[in-house]
Parts: C-alpha cells; sequence; structure tokens
C-alpha cells in the first residue's frame, strides 16, 4: 500500500534491521511557489491535520502548511497527551469525541504506530462541589452514550492503588469521575503521521518560514485590514505568498497573527509547564488529576511519571521553568501518592497556551473573508487534533460552517453566547 | 520568577499578586452598546512585547495599581518612565 508513500510494517522492519539500510525521509523540503489555494499558518497538529483532511477528504492539494520554527515545535511537540471526551457542555462532548474515534483509527489510517492506550482517565474529587460538577459531567456524558460515570473511594483504589484514599488526609478523596475510553497517545507520532501523510498527498511543508503580515483588501481598519474585507496573502520572512485563503492554527501566538487581520480574539497567552520523572517499574494503570491540587499525572510505556499542572498566573510569551511550579507540584503530588517520595524529577518545559475566557475553542470564519481561525486550544487542543483538522477542512471546502463547531464561532464573545467547559478543563487537559 | 514593584510594597515576587490583566479603556456603560460592552469584557490585544497591565496587590496593600511590562521578556518598567 502506498497511500502515504513508503509503507512502515514488520517485514520492512526486519529487512531494515538486517540490512542497515536508511529509511527514507518522512516528508520533503518542496520549493515554495508563489501562491497557494489554502495557506496554513502553524505547523502543530492542527494545522498538519486541517491540510491533511483537505487533500484526503476533499481532494484540495495546492495547499502549504507555514511553519516559522520545525513541525511540532510549539504546544503539539510539549504536550501531556491526554485524551478524553468526557466533558461538561454537549457541544464540547460531541466534538471531542469525534476525536477519539479518529485517534481509535489513526494508526492504521496513517500507517504510523502513534501507541494509543486507552487506559481509563480519573478525575479525583475532594469536595462536595467538586462531587457535583463530576455528577453533572457523568450525566451529561451518559446522555451522549459516552462512558462516564462516578465512582467511589474503594472503587478508586481498586483502579489505582498507589492513591492514598484514606479519609485523613489533607484533601481526602471522596470520589472520581471515571472514563474508561480516556488515555494517552504518543503526540510525536501524532503529528508524524500527518505531516507525513499530507506531503505524500502533495501539501508543501514549508518550515522555517515566519509569517510576519497577513495582507488584507478592502476592510474597515488600517491597510485594508479588518472586518468587511478579504485575505489575498501572506507576508513571510522567505517571501510573499498570496492566497485567498489563509488559517490560523498558532494556538498560544494565534492573537498575533489574528491582529495582522485585524480581527482581535478573546484570547490571553499563558505558559503551561509539565515535568518527568526518572523511569520506574509501571505501577500506575491510569491517568489520574486532581482539579482542587493543581496537578494530573500518567505513567509512560517506559515507566516514566509525567506530571501537568494548571497554566502559569501570569500571561507571557516567555517559556521558562519556574521553582513555584516544581514545589507546588511535588506537594500536591505526595498528597496523592505518598509512595513515590524518592523519585526523582529528570526534566521540565513549559509550552505557550491560548487561553479563552470560557474554556472553549475559537473556529471557524470571521468577519475577514478568506482568513479563518483554530484557535484557543488552551490546555486541552492536542486531543482536539483530528476532529478540528477535519471539521476545518469540511468548513474550508464547503464554504459552509461543519456542524459540529458552529458553537465555537468567534462571534459567539459579542453575541453573548459562551460555551463555559471550565468545569471540565481547567485542569484536566 | 517575576518580581513585581508594587507602589506601597516594594518589590514583591508576582504570586503575592493578582495579575489582573492589559488596561483595556472602559466604554460608558451607560451608552455603550452590548456590543462595545462585551468587546471591552473579552477581547485583548496580547501583545508580544510592551503591555500596560493591572496589579492587584492580593497579600499585601490590597490597591489595583499600573505598570508596563514586555510580555517577550517580563522585563518591567514604571507607566512614568516610559
Ligand atoms: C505542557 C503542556 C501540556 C499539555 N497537555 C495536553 C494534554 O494532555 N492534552 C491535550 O489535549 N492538550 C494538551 N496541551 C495543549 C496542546 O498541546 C495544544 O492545545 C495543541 O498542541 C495545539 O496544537 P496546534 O497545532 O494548534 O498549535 P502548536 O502545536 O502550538 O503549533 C503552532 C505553530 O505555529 C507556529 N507559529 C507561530 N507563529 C508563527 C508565525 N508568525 N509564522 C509561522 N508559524 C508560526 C509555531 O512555530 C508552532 O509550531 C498541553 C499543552 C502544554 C503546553
Ligand atoms: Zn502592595
Amino acid at each position: 500500500m502506498s497511500r502515504h508513500g513508503y509503507t512502515y510494517s514488520a517485514g520492512k522492519l526486519l529487512r531494515h534491521g538486517l540490512t542497515r539500510g536508511a529509511w527514507p525521509r518522512m516528508w520533503g523540503r518542496p520549493e515554495r511557489r508563489d501562491s497557494y489555494e489554502v495557506v496554513i499558518i502553524g505547523g502543530g497538529l492542527h494545522g498538519l491535520a486541517t491540510a491533511y483532511y483537505l487533500a484526503e477528504n476533499h481532494g484540495i492539494t495546492n495547499v502549504a502548511v507555514v511553519d516559522k520554527g520545525y513541525l511540532g515545535g510549539g504546544g503539539s511537540g510539549r504536550n501531556t497527551a491526554i485524551v478524553r471526551s468526557n466533558y461538561l457542555t454537549p457541544e464540547g462532548v460531541a466534538f471531542y469525541d469525534r476525536s477519539l474515534h479518529l485517534y481509535n483509527t489513526m494508526a492504521a489510517d496513517l500507517n504510523l504506530n502513534v501507541m494509543l492506550s486507552r487506559r481509563g482517565h480519573l478525575t479525583l474529587a475532594h469536595t462536595d462541589s467538586a462531587l457535583r460538577t463530576m455528577n453533572w459531567r457523568a450525566e451529561v456524558n451518559k446522555f451522549l452514550d459516552i462512558d462516564s460515570s462516578v465512582i467511589g473511594p474503594e472503587e478508586v483504589k481498586r483502579l489505582t492503588p498507589s492513591l492514598d484514599v484514606s479519609t485523613d488526609t489533607r484533601y481526602p478523596i471522596l470520589g472520581a469521575l471515571y472514563h474508561p475510553p480516556g488515555g494517552i497517545v504518543r503526540h510525536d507520532a501524532v503529528v508524524w503521521g500527518y505531516a507525513r501523510a499530507a506531503d505524500h498527498l502533495g501539501v508543501h511543508l514549508l518550515q522555517e518560514t515566519e509569517v510576519l503580515d497577513i495582507v488584507c483588501a478592502g476592510g474597515d481598519g488600517p491597510e485594508g485590514k479588518g472586518p468587511g474585507g478579504r485575505v489575498t496573502g501572506v507576508r513571510t520572512s522567505r517571501g510573499d505568498i498570496s492566497s485567498p485563503v489563509v488559517v490560523n492554527c498558532t494556538a498560544g501566538w494565534a492573537s498575533l497573527i489574528s491582529n495582522m487581520a485585524g480581527v482581535p480574539l478573546a484570547i490571553t497567552t499563558h505558559p503551561l509547564q509539565a515535568a518527568v520523572t526518572e523511569p520506574c517499574k509501571v505501577f500506575l494503570p491510569t491517568v489520574v488529576v486532581s482539579g482542587s491540587l493543581h496537578v494530573y499525572v500518567s505513567q509512560t510505556d517506559r515507566g516514566e511519571l509525567v506530571f501537568g499542572a494548571s497554566v502559569d498566573p501570569v500571561g507571557t510569551y516567555r517559556v521558562n521553568g519556574t521553582l513555584e511550579f516544581t514545589e507546588e507540584l511535588a506537594g500536591h503530588v505526595l498528597e496523592l501518592m505518598p509512595g513515590i517520595s524518592k523519585m526523582r524529577l529528570m526534566r521540565q518545559w513549559s509550552g505557550l497556551c491560548d487561553m479563552t475566557p470560557d474554556y472553549s475553542p475559537i473556529m471557524g470564519h470571521t468577519p475577514v473573508e478568506g482568513y479563518l481561525v483554530d484557535v484557543g486550544w488552551g490546555t486541552y487542543g492536542f486531543k482536539a487534533g483530528p476532529v478540528a483538522g477535519e471539521t476545518m477542512a469540511e468548513t474550508i471546502a464547503t464554504g459552509r460552517t461543519a456542524e459540529l463547531i458552529a458553537a465555537f464561532t468567534i462571534d459567539r464573545f459579542t453575541d453573548g453566547d459562551l460555551v463555559g467547559e471550565k468545569g471540565a478543563a481547567a485542569v484536566g487537559h | 520568577m517575576i518580581v513585581v514593584p508594587c507602589p506601597n510594597c516594594g518589590p514583591r515576587n508576582s504570586s503575592d499578586l493578582r495579575n489582573a490583566g492589559e488596561v483595556v479603556p472602559r466604554p460608558d456603560p451607560q451608552t455603550a452598546s452590548l456590543h462595545e460592552w462585551r468587546s471591552y469584557l473579552y477581547l485583548r490585544e496580547n501583545p508580544a512585547g510592551w503591555v500596560t497591565e493591572t496589579w492587584y496587590c492580593r497579600s499585601g496593600c490590597r490597591r489595583y495599581f499600573t505598570i508596563e511590562r514586555n510580555t517577550a521578556t517580563n522585563e518591567i518598567r514604571d507607566p512614568g518612565n516610559s
């Protein structure tokens, strides 16, 4: 099968192992054209998936994905790779669940092992009000056919024995929202899979090409930008590219790009930090999230514990690690799992998150014709990459907003029609 | 760590304060349209560079004050000396 170029298989692995023959490059470095049908800014998962579905589902292949750095260098290469669909609003649940379905068949669809592990996802409740939110989420989830329920401390202990469920702790575990289909995936492989497939279908992946400006005509603002106008192309560090359609998939940098088109966003950029320990014997079978303690943890197949938290409180584009983060993280994790006090942290890192006031994304058309956004992914956008690509591609190809993303329109802020996901997205990414 | 100079309490770790975000001109609630009011509530420039912003001295004097901060470097300067 050569649908995505060079096919990976057990036979190939054996042959390359024996002959030590080099593997072919996963994607090329194409010569930039002066114009494209669609220019996508941002070579993270969202930009790459949008390009792939444009080509695969709609036959639109005259497409460029432009990134100022390398593919997956933004949030897509820095996240903690949690996938789940137990959100709070019906719009959110239906949307994220479609993404889980795409993740299910992704390894076969893209001919690349993305190491999807649906190991179960626990969101702990330490207070009555947290338990109330869990019950609310469980009912919304069940109504939409999502496997999700509230369980008691004994069941939590049975599923994850390393958790301290005793009642004399500072934050006793009163119960949890249990979501068996939730889990983790190998984020780099997902990015590479979409990049390889899009490249093979003819999409141009233009790395180290920074967008400096979006060129518009006919708008209300300066230089023809802003509402009422339309897009004619982009100015990049490697020259101008003309295109009637420009898509903003730049996550943490989304406001900077959108301001170039004269379309302000309801977004502030905050860093989110994560950390990983040295590897140890596998003992943690589920993904564990605690909203009250601002921490979540999962164990990789290599045995490292991967930790995350909520975003840094001060908005900034500077991604440096802080001691506050590690201190708080260690304290809170030991509340949950006192047994790991001797484990050492190996690394900590940080990425930019584009936070919206209602913790839902901003997707689809904007007041500038031909300028579309797929932004506002905050701390939860990795799991959404496949469905975001699929629905953005449909919206671009048909000119009509895909049904699954209708609620996420850019107008909802000024229309006063927010989609409040905070109860399901503030910590558990 | 970001050190924020409170006009009353002096230099403080930012975790002692709350960042209340960039200063956005407040429309007159008597005359503003819903659209103007909601734009004021939600839309932000979110620049990577110098921004004028409000801080709340949460664990100190509990005053609100305004400074300029470079969001690309977290360097801080007084609006007076810019
Ligand atoms: C520490 C951390 C943990 C996370 N954990 C999870 C999780 O467990 N589950 C989950 O679902 N989500 C998680 N997220 C969120 C998730 O990583 C993001 O929402 C997602 O990766 C966004 O993907 P993207 O493709 O939209 O953007 P990105 O992957 O950030 O890509 C944006 C790209 O735009 C490029 N760009 C920016 N400006 C320009 C320009 N001017 N010109 C050209 N290119 C430009 C950048 O170089 C970058 O490559 C986490 C995020 C972080 C930081
Ligand atoms: Zn003070």
